[in-house]
């Protein structure tokens, strides 16, 4: 059975037909990388799988379970699968450990000792040991990135959606995070990943999705697909960005 | 006629200058308590309260403060209170921070980026914990400055319980005025001990804000 | 609770409720314009090369802004009196709100005008106008479109502000709510009213100024 499978799935933001009916399954270890122009929907899928938006039609299941709008089971997909985000989002008012300790104190109950141990084992994965006691404003973009990761990863997730997580990242920062992001995939993290890293996503991914006006409009294998783009659609994007 | 010498004038407009912090910390802590109400209802999830909420700050934010005194004061006695003066003040003084306090801090709330709610959702927490643990400790550090800045709205606000007669610094002002006929020296000192009241906490309500600004822009 | 109220006895005085009402609208609208010049003005002084004009100007603004509106207003209707300017009831309750909302307006303008980048200054100068031409041309349009709010918010506040002027008998709304509940003593229900007539005057003019601000700034 996959661990994430959409059948059929639609979203609309009043008249703004978003998502067109997208399916798609999702395998347990497996590194899937969405590409897409600006605005095909991406983010807002992406979204739909861990809770952040509802959709309107179709059906989402993850690890078993059928994605719906009621707090207690979002509260359990939510544990099952981590985000991380174009802009980071980390909270200010926390250290970078105070970051990671926060949701496995409030949500799982852990004692403040073994979140502590938690977080830094957690930063150490993202190699961010001595940041421990940090503030956000005081971390370059690639290392707050990267304590976004570790603050996911202390949840335990089974899967991780990243949205464009080095696109607000000055170039010579991007390579120290998909470091810790290819880690993640080797190690057998599942990852559906929005990207604009192409080389990285022909490098990483098990399976290649591309996005036009809301639907899934070629999806395979990213060799196949970089290489052999079957749809004019695809041939224009790749054109555009490599 | 009484003689009042200058130092008699200001030593009876320092007393009643006394009323007038009272007053003003009355309606301080009890406009932030009923306040904290409002601004809860007015960003609830549920549109009964929240419309609620913002009717009650559109009457209060659009209508005179002196009227809000007046009907305070000549509707408590209608349902047969006798209030003195210094409760209808301190009541409808009350209300009226309420509205602004609630207002102030929902913009404090909602000032926290769209980032932060998505961010803390993902982590699994729910909305009470969101707010507990992410939003308001963030939203509560910058209402700081504008919330000492309003503080100063209050004080002078309580000038108008003059008007209903309760002594305080305006109305001990007017009163010495009849007795003495020195206007110009008299509200000269009234306006002066206001001012010196309300100047500190504007000058800490902005200083508060440069900080915050500073430490943002780092 | 038994009272009953009696509210026609408050509206069989219609004639002089209106002749309030319109008072309060005069008095808000010309102290509104006056204090949006009195505020421009006060904005130049606040970034004067002239520091004597600085200082002048913050103090001016300072002292508006930490004392009672109706503290002021005595001030200048009874403390002037006593030094030989006298003003009628009218003159010294339209001064009191220009001086009062010249203040805040000083520091909404300077806001404004801070808030325009400094290339569009030098984008002005470097095309060789005069200070004062980049101003009146290319600063001054900008800036009000961006305190435009700031500005509707301040001139009901002072339109609100205006019942106190009543305190000295001046003739506006407020004025005409103490009259009639001097002769039917129906407090409650004369104020009742007129805190209704407010709450619509500030309702109808922030909408007045919604419609102004789509013309003039070509948006809402
Ligand atoms: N909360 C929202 N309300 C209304 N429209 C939205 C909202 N979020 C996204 N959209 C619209 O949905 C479309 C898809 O957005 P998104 O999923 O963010 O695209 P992508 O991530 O591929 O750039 C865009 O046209 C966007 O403007
Ligand atoms: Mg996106």
């Amino acid at each position: 059975m996959s661990l994430v499978r959409l059948d059929g799935v639609e979203k609309r933001f009043g008249d703004l037909h978003v998502l067109k009916g997208i399916d798609l399954k999702v395998e347990a270890g497996q590194v899937v990388a969405i590409i897409g122009k600006s605005g095909s929907g991406k983010s807002t899928l992406l979204g739909c799988i861990n809770g952040l938006e509802s959709h309107d039609d179709g059906r989402i299941t993850v690890d078993g379970k059928v994605v719906s709008e009621d707090a207690r089971s979002l509260r359990e997909l939510r544990q099952t699968v981590g985000m991380v985000f174009q802009q980071f989002n980390l909270f200010p008012h926390l250290s970078a450990g105070r970051n990671v300790m926060l949701a496995p104190m409030v949500v799982h109950k852990a004692q403040g000792q073994a979140s502590e141990a938690l977080a830094r084992d957690c930063l150490a994965k993202v190699g961010l040991a001595e940041k421990f006691d940090t503030y956000p404003d005081k971390l370059s973009g690639g290392q707050q990135q990267r304590v976004a990761i570790a603050r996911t990863l202390a949840m335990q997730p089974k899967i991780i959606l990243c949205d464009e997580i080095t696109s607000a990242l000055d170039p010579e920062l991007v390579a120290e995070v998909l470091k810790v992001v290819k880690a993640l995939a080797d190690q057998g993290m599942t990852l559906i990943m929005v990207t604009h890293e192409m080389a990285f996503a022909r490098e990483v991914a098990d399976l290649l999705v591309f996005m036009h006006q809301g639907r899934v409009h070629e999806v395979g294998a990213p060799a196949v697909l970089f290489d052999a783009p079957q749809t004019p659609e695809l041939c224009q994007f790749l054109g555009a960005v490599l | 006629m009484v003689q009042f010498t200058f130092w008699d004038i200001l030593r009876n407009l320092l007393l009643a200058a006394q009323w007038t912090v009272l007053l003003s910390l009355i309606a301080f802590v009890g406009g932030a308590v009923v306040g904290l109400i409002v601004c809860v209802a007015r960003i609830s999830k549920n549109p009964g309260p929240r419309w609620a909420a913002r009717i009650y700050i559109e009457v209060l934010q659009g209508t005179p403060l002196l009227m809000q005194l007046f009907l305070c004061f000549f509707g408590l006695s209608l349902i047969g209170l006798n209030v003195p003066p210094l409760a209808a003040a301190a009541i409808a003084l009350t209300l009226y921070t309420s509205a602004f306090l609630g207002e102030i801090w929902r913009g404090c709330v909602e000032a926290i980026s769209k980032g932060q709610w998505e961010a803390s959702a993902s982590l699994a927490l729910t909305y009470p914990e969101q707010m507990r643990y992410v939003i308001l400790p963030q939203a509560l550090r910058i209402a700081v400055a504008p919330t000492v800045g309003f503080a100063v709205q209050v004080v002078k606000g309580t000038a108008l319980a003059s008007i209903i007669g309760f002594v305080e610094l305006t109305k001990a002002g007017t009163m010495i005025n009849n007795a003495t006929f020195q206007s110009f020296l008299v509200y000269g000192l009234v306006a002066l001990l206001y001012f010196a009241l309300c100047f500190p906490l504007s000058l800490l309500s902005r200083r508060l804000e440069r900080r915050l600004n500073v430490a943002r822009a780092s | 609770m038994n009272y009953t109220f009696h509210f026609a006895d408050v509206f069989a005085y219609g004639d002089l409720l209106l002749r309030g009402l319109w008072l309060t609208i005069l008095l808000s609208a010309v102290s509104t314009v006056l204090g949006l010049i009195v505020g421009i003005a006060g904005a130049l002084g606040r970034n004067s090369e002239i520091a004597p004009v600085r200082w002048l100007a913050g103090a001016y603004v300072e002292l508006i802004r930490n004392t009672p509106f109706i503290v002021q207003l005595f001030f200048l209707y009874f403390g002037l009196a006593q030094m030989g300017l006298k003003m009628t009831a009218g003159q010294a309750a339209l001064l009191a709100m220009v001086v009062n909302l010249g203040a805040y307006a000083t520091e909404i303008v300077r806001a404004g005008i801070e808030a325009i980048s400094k290339g569009q200054w030098e984008a002005g100068l470097s095309l060789a106008m005069t200070r004062w031409q980049v101003f009146r041309h290319v600063v001054l349009l900008p800036a009000l479109e961006k305190i435009y709010p700031a500005l509707t918010s301040q001139f009901i506040i002072v339109m609100l502000g205006s019942s106190v002027v009543s305190q000295i008998s001046a003739e506006e709304l407020t004025f005409a709510g103490n009259f009639i509940q001097s002769r039917n003593f129906r407090s409650f229900e004369v104020y009742f009213v007129i805190t209704g007539l407010y709450l619509l005057l500030s309702l109808g003019f922030r909408q007045v100024f919604r419609l102004i601000g789509k013309r003039v700034f070509g948006k809402g």
